[in-house]
């Protein structure tokens, strides 16, 4: 079967899509962002978080046909969904056909921090950078998830205590088990997102 | 495989009725499991999703109706007050994200003993509502459980709301599992006080072949605390009261040794879990606790 549906912002279609199909599959193997990982297929690690209609999930539990019309944001599309978030449309998402991340963008998208040498900044979220300065990430196999439910978490709650990121990120595993790491990492971006406002 | 994509309540139970055989999903928190592990591969998946009035709930005079999708996440943000044995339970749901994505339709749908909702909808007291395009029923959550992973269905209904009563007193929660997130339920056990029946109900998860009440315990502690005339009084329970209650609900559970815990241990955890529920409702009623939202 065929699915329509916006991913990142851009409406795309997937075609040849077997009906028992989940949208993991669907992101990684059809629309080439392998961003979202794969690993436990049943709910429980969360490497596979994504925002469906804003909303965090399991893009493993999700049916494929079930996104039908609607829209998904992946780790691919989270430095612009928080670049938008923050100038064009303060306060909320974008999905607009204009802006989102392209998926040939997001194919290539690379997580770069800023270059020590040039100062230049790379296209990151401020959780991605807070990710890499508070050395968050080891292995990196949970980090796309774990940026997925953070960034919405400092959405929705601009500081929150160390009880409720607990909460937010208790949906997503790290076998390396940096979490104090990761904690740091959400208290760092939060602590820049007060200092910004 | 067909994936269905009914727009309407009659078109998905038009579906249903022409393909009985058809696997409602929504959440996909328990379906998608079994697809994903080649477990199930069903003829046909009836996506609920589009559905509007199943993600909708409204607040009664006496009850709330729920519709069957409505998310755990919905239930503990929007109905801690009427709701909070529901909404304790709904919180003990796995993560985020799945909490996000399941409601009590596909628990009820699935009818694991495990499942997280049950022993809640049971001390509250609830009924489903069903339907199919032979018209709708209601039926009382008592007799709905009918087996391991068997439900009171016929094979071309679908589940549409679910009317739980509106708390009268307080209700508590309480599960056991190795971690705090991301468990099944080695058991739980629900407990809800209906000050305005002066009756006790409970709800036992995960330590019989179905989500039952401990209705010895119920009655036993019914008739304890109307002779003792403790709702008048507030007075607190005599320990000797709610040890008995504590030892019936035990008595109550049917479990099995599995890998998520032995038979034995579940009984005692039961009468554990018993014992302090009825202890942290009673002192929300006598007015010294904490709230009637519960507290986790």
């Amino acid at each position: 079967m065929r699915v329509n549906f916006t991913v990142n912002g851009r409406k795309q279609e997937a075609d040849d899509v077997w009906e028992g199909e989940s949208l993991l599959y669907v992101l990684r193997e059809r629309m080439g962002l392998p961003g979202s990982k794969n690993a436990c297929e049943q709910g429980e690690c969360g490497s596979c978080t994504v925002r469906l209609d804003g909303v965090p999930v399991c893009s493993c539990l999700v049916a494929a046909g079930q996104v039908e019309g609607r829209e998904v944001v992946t780790v691919e599309g989270l430095a612009d969904y928080a670049k938008h978030r923050e100038d064009a449309h303060p306060g909320g998402g974008c999905a607009s056909g204009a802006c989102g991340t392209s998926i040939d963008a997001a194919q290539r998208w690379q997580a770069k921090p800023v270059d020590g040498q040039t100062g230049e900044a790379g296209a990151l979220s401020p959780i991605q950078q807070a990710f890499i300065d508070a050395g968050a990430v080891q292995c990196g196999f949970c980090t796309p998830g774990l940026l997925v439910a953070a960034d919405e978490l400092l959405e929705r709650n601009a500081s929150p205590s160390d009880q409720d990121i607990r909460e937010a990120l208790s949906g997503n595993l790290c076998r390396c088990t940096g979490y104090e790491k990761i904690l740091d990492a959400v208290r760092l971006a939060a602590a820049r997102q007060e200092e910004a406002v | 495989m067909d994936f269905l994509r009914p727009a309407s309540w009659e078109e998905a139970l038009a579906a249903k009725a022409e393909h009985p055989t058809a696997v409602p999903i929504a959440g996909g928190t328990d379906v998608m499991v079994e697809i994903n592990f080649d477990h199930r591969r069903p003829e046909y998946l009836l996506d609920l999703n589009r559905i509007e009035l199943l993600r909708a709930w409204e607040v009664g005079e006496e009850t709330v109706r729920l519709g069957a999708s409505v998310s755990y996440t919905q239930i503990m943000e929007n109905l801690r007050a009427e709701l909070p044995g529901l909404a304790l339970a709904s919180h003990t749901v796995a993560s985020p994200q799945i909490r996000n994505r399941g409601g009590v339709g596909g628990n009820l749908g699935t009818a694991s003993p495990a499942g997280d909702a049950h022993p809640a909808l049971l001390a509250a007291g609830a009924e489903v509502e069903v339907e199919s395009v032979r018209g709708s029923r209601l039926i009382p959550i008592d007799a709905f459980y009918t087996g391991v992973k068997r439900n009171a269905m016929a094979p071309d209904e679908l589940i549409k709301t679910v009317h739980i009563k509106k708390a009268d007193g307080p209700q508590q929660y309480s599960k056991v599992g190795t971690r705090n997130a991301m468990v099944i339920a080695v058991c739980a056990f629900g407990l809800a006080l209906h000050p305005e029946t002066r009756t006790v109900r409970t709800g036992i998860g995960s330590a019989a072949p179905t989500p039952v009440r401990a209705k010895a315990a119920e009655e036993f502690l019914n008739a304890a605390l109307d002779e003792g005339g403790f709702w008048e009084s507030g007075r607190i329970i005599t320990p000797s009261i709610a040890k008995q209650f504590a030892e019936l609900a035990s008595a109550s559970c049917n479990p099995i040794d599995d890998v998520r815990g032995t038979a034995k241990y579940r009984r005692h955890a039961v009468g554990i879990m018993a014992r302090r529920t009825l202890g942290w409702t009673w002192e929300q009623y006598r007015g010294t606790g904490r709230s009637l939202e519960g507290a986790a």
